[in-house]
């Protein structure tokens, strides 16, 4: 007993040390806040001091655009012929040459590619899917929104590719030179991750002009990422035998990579090509302000305008090209996880592939038959329907009646919660904040990680975005905070009740498939623009990490340890208290990290909601074409959340370690 | 009767040495940690596991010496940790050794080119796993004509070399399975046909019945020792399981903590244990199936016989006949001249359990 109790004094020692340090800390901050008529400067940044980076770097930018004009112009050159091609066989008909003699050739019947939608989901995942993505698709063209769709769609369908390859390329690199990976792409991918969506567009605009490549090319750097990542972790866990068969049956280094290893990994592989889609999608939607067209400029122009009904049909669009995209790449990656079952081979073309023949051959007919029947070449103006009125009639329905409501949940939301919080927040002393900051570095993770995380807060108070940074922090921590107070109960639900996890899954994982616009727009409608706006959005688009998350860590606590509890008398209390929930608490906080990214990704968006933050600094920097101005700010956001993923990492390492 | 004894052990052993080695370990060492080259280079492949540690490496293989002759089953025997599976991996240079020479064949492993080694081992070595290792997305037949695709045979030729081991491993009518699709005896039956298709000299196998049911793997015993039966491989088998290795031996190689400590018969492992260690480990064997009436015998005392025996002869093939006759047998040689005697009393101690001094203790 006494070694026990010894031990445990031991151990608490520097717990209680910890506990003086933060009070001291505190103080120290809260004196400083207190004196700040004789410190103005340990609070506000003074203005005298702020280094001009942005104008570093809007001059390193026009050198790049003045000297490398040919580069950019011969690669926009290169990029535009497929990106073309794809346009015209999709939305916009091929025409060769010019004037009265133009000849015009037809683009794919939408009759055809809606049945082509449908024989791909049957060859994936049955009828059922068959009929999902068919109907999505019949979807789009029944309520008008074709040609925009098949815009963001060919945009899509060239990026896509570009990723795999270059993030395969990428991947099989890093997995070989392990330096290359620590010291190069790894954070390289960190930065592209948390960067904000916008903050890629401000370069592309400058470099490449408002066009559909330059949009095409922020959409393949933003959706890279997955597929580096992916292809790493496949490669690294082909089982060691896999690889030591390969060296016994004496392959070559090229032989092994590719006859090997990749197969091996073909199943991880996919997940990322599912990953690469639907960030490639997410971005298209966003690069319509660069000129990507489509549906997300449909949305974009529909709320300019505030027209609600308009935005919501073509959000609407969006969320069926993204549900049908999504559910079709995962129905092939889970075929490639199965693997295959035999079947007689065929030496015929057509039957072997009879789907893929027989969607070519329904192409082609369909087709032909636009240049004669109308009604196969465009959607027939007859059989369109539009709910654009009636989702006008709905919201102005709803603003008749529960006006007062709604005004007042607003106002008592904006007077007693975000405002009081604002005004912490912008308030805080800046020195404090690295103070703070670089003690809570310290602690989690060693002198490293201390000046990691000072760095980054410096670099937002140097370039004179203190304000500002804090407004995000505002904005960004209230709308975690709320999505995590809802998301952890309901994950906790989930975890005890497979009722209400069969419920929940479908619910979240389609949330998640949606681009970040779709979450503005029944927002904006109810709520008009504003703090609140952006908020509520947030919270919708970001709590579904904390609902996986809690019911994962949750459920995946082994099941004896229960039975263990429940043997020495636990009531159902103490179980969940004090086993359960300390066992999960790793998960579950890695949750709430990724709740806080999300987060962050999604306050930047609602910009075009009228926030007042970094993301309205970039949002304005790109309407002006400013890139100095719209990078330091996309890396100031990009620094809050490495500092965030840095600090929760760490302390979850802890707890990870902890528990062993 | 000890010299008698040890003279037949020796003896015994002649006709086997009489085979040329095919590969040998020379010294072998595989530490990991900073400097290890260096570390063992300086003190001449010469370290005691105190050395080692307080150079703060960790020694997977230790100065291992052996030579494996042509056609027998080595079988290289120790608990997990015991480097066993780094030994086998030295031997193909799956693992670089830190020092010492790997011998194929006279040549060393160690210093021939890239290009060499591959040529080796897509045409001389054949390799096995203990979690089968087949490629999950290719069917049976795609499986077993990997190796011969990768040399660059075209297909016809490969599949039909292919269709001949799936029928030598019985798995005619699954050609066109994929491994997910087969049980774990079906799969390593794969495994093992895969390895047979390059015709290799030499064959490697990492515990490969491990991870199969006691059922199973006894089936797969039955399998290897008939397919040896007819290929008479080189074969180096891989185990921790004790009991396997006296089943399939010609010799066992026993290892601890990255060091080989006996090098032997089965029957000399449990006749004549070097260490404690080895002791322990053939304590629980069944003695009479693995004793010799060679070494049970003692020299004739002119009692009158109840049968005759060969010198090779397993006590259990004659237990209970000696115990009912009452009466000695006489050990007979070749040319049927008696060259001892066994008494029913000596096999009923050693049946019982019972120690008397014997051959050597």
């Amino acid at each position: 007993m006494t070694v026990t109790a010894s031990a445990s004094e031991a151990r608490s020692r520097p717990v209680q040390l910890w506990l003086v340090v933060w009070a001291c800390a505190l103080a120290a901050v809260l004196a400083v806040f207190l004196l700040q008529d004789r410190l103005p400067w340990a609070v506000n940044y003074p203005a005298s001091a702020i280094v001009p980076v942005a104008d570093w770097v809007s001059a390193l930018m026009n050198l790049i655009k003045s000297n490398f004009s040919w580069l950019t112009r011969s690669i926009t050159a290169v990029l535009g012929v497929p990106l073309d091609f794809a346009l015209g066989l999709l939305a916009k008909n091929f025409k060769i040459g010019h004037g009265a003699d133009m000849l015009v050739l037809p683009r794919l019947s939408w009759v055809g590619v809606c049945i082509a939608a449908f024989l791909a989901g049957r060859a994936a995942g049955g009828w059922k899917l068959g009929a999902l993505v068919g109907g999505c698709f019949l979807y789009i063209a029944l309520f008008g929104q074709w040609t925009s769709a098949m815009l963001t769609l060919g945009l899509i369908s060239i990026a896509v590719p570009f990723c795999i390859v270059t993030g395969l390329f990428v991947g099989i690199w890093a997995w070989r030179k392990p330096w290359a990976e620590r010291l190069l792409i790894s954070p390289a991918l960190d930065l592209m991750q948390t960067i904000p969506t916008f903050a890629y567009l401000i370069p592309m605009l400058l470099l490449f002009g408002n066009s559909p490549v330059s949009a095409m090319i922020a959409t393949a750097i933003f959706a890279t990422p997955p597929m580096v990542r992916a292809t790493m972790l496949g490669l690294s866990r082909v089982p060691s035998e896999i690889d030591d068969f390969s060296e016994m049956a004496g392959c070559t280094a090229r032989q092994k990579l590719w006859r090997v290893l990749l197969p091996s990994a073909r199943p991880a592989l996919m997940v990322g090509v599912n990953q690469v889609i639907m960030l490639a999608l997410n971005m298209v939607i966003i690069a319509s302000m660069i000129g990507a067209g489509g549906l997300g400029y449909d949305v974009l122009l529909a709320l300019r305008a505030l027209k609600v009904g308009e935005a919501m049909e073509a959000g609407l669009a969006i969320v069926a090209l993204a549900i049908a995209l999504d559910r079709l790449s995962q129905a092939i990656a889970r075929n490639h996880a199965k693997g295959h079952v035999y079947q007689e081979v065929s030496p015929s073309f057509w039957r072997r592939y009879p789907n893929l023949t027989l969607a070519v051959a329904i192409l082609a007919v369909t087709t032909l038959l636009g240049l004669f029947v109308p009604a196969f070449a465009a959607v027939p103006k007859a059989i369109i329907f539009t709910t654009a009125p009636l989702w006008k009639t709905a919201v102005s329905w709803i603003t008749i009646n529960f006006f007062d409501t709604i005004e007042a949940f607003r106002v008592a939301l904006i007077l007693n919660v975000l405002n009081p919080v604002r005004a912490f927040c912008e308030g805080f002393p800046w020195l404090g904040a690295v103070f703070l900051l670089g003690l809570a570095g310290y602690q989690l993770g060693g002198l490293r990680l201390a000046a990691l995380a000072a760095a980054l807060t410096v670099f937002c108070a140097v370039t004179g975005l203190w304000e500002k940074t804090m407004a995000t922090v505002y904005l960004c921590g209230i709308s975690a905070f709320i999505a995590s107070l809802i998301g952890i109960p309901i994950g906790l639900m989930a975890s005890r009740s497979d009722r209400v996890e069969k419920i929940v899954t479908p619910v979240i994982d389609t949330l998640q498939v949606l681009p970040s616009f779709c979450f503005i727009i029944p927002v904006v409608m109810l709520f008009r623009v504003g703090d609140v706006t952006a908020m509520i959005a947030t919270v919708a688009f970001a709590v579904v990490p904390a609902i996986r998350y809690t019911n994962h860590g949750l459920r995946q606590v082994p099941p004896a340890l229960i039975e263990a509890a429940k043997v020495s008398g636990c009531t159902r209390r103490q179980t969940f208290l004090r086993v359960q929930l300390p066992l999960a608490l790793p998960e579950i906080m890695l949750g709430i990290n990724q709740t806080i990214l999300m987060a962050l990704a999604m306050i930047i968006i609602c910009a075009m909601v009228g926030t007042r933050d970094l993301g309205q600094e970039v949002f304005i920097a790109l309407s002006k074409a400013d890139s100095g101005r719209g990078i330091v700010a996309g890396l100031a956001i990009a620094f809050i959340g490495i500092v965030a993923d840095r600090l929760f990492n760490a302390w979850t390492a802890k707890a990870r370690a902890r528990l062993g | 009767m000890a010299d008698t004894t040890e003279q037949m052990l020796q003896t015994a052993g002649t006709p086997r040495d009489a085979r040329p080695i095919k590969l040998a370990c020379r010294n072998v060492w595989k530490l990991f940690g900073a400097n290890a080259a260096n570390f063992i280079c300086q003190r001449d492949g010469k370290a005691s596991m105190a050395e080692v540690a307080a150079a703060g490496l960790v020694g997977a293989v230790r100065g291992v010496d052996l030579e494996i002759r042509q056609g027998e089953i080595f079988i290289i025997m120790g608990l997990s940790g015991s480097g066993k599976s780094t030994l086998v991996r030295c031997m193909s240079r799956l693992v670089e050794p830190t020092h010492g020479k790997v011998e194929f064949e006279g040549k060393d492993l160690l210093k021939i080119s890239d290009a060499a080694l591959i040529e080796l081992r897509r045409h001389r070595m054949g390799m096995v796993f203990q979690n089968f290792a087949l490629l999950p997305h290719l069917n049976v037949l795609e499986n077993i004509a990997f190796p011969l695709g990768i040399q660059g045979q075209d297909r016809p030729t490969r599949e039909k070399r292919a269709r001949e081991v799936i029928e030598l491993v019985g798995l005619r009518g699954r050609e066109h399975f994929y491994p997910r699709e087969l049980s774990g005896g079906q799969q390593q039956r794969v495994g093992i046909a895969r390895s047979l298709a390059t015709k290799p000299e030499i064959w490697f196998l990492d515990e490969p019945f491990s991870a199969l049911d006691p059922l199973i793997r006894r089936e797969m015993q039955d399998e290897l020792m008939r397919l040896q039966t007819m290929l008479h491989k080189t074969i180096v088998f891989i185990t921790h399981d004790f009991d396997e290795a006296i089943r399939l031996a010609d010799r066992i190689a026993i290892m601890k903590d990255g060091e080989v400590i006996q090098i032997g018969t089965p029957e000399e492992l449990v006749v004549s244990p070097a260490t404690d260690y080895v002791a322990e480990f053939t304590r629980d064997v069944d003695r009479a199936k693995v004793i010799s009436a060679r070494s049970l015998m003692r020299a004739c005392d002119g009692a009158e016989h109840g049968g005759v025996v060969a010198p090779d002869a397993k006590i259990s093939s004659f237990s209970a006949d000696i115990v009912s006759a009452g009466k000695p047998f006489a050990v007979v040689n070749g040319s049927g001249k008696p060259i001892g005697e066994v008494t029913p009393q000596a096999v009923i101690d050693l049946l019982a359990g019972i120690e008397r001094p014997r051959a050597g203790a």
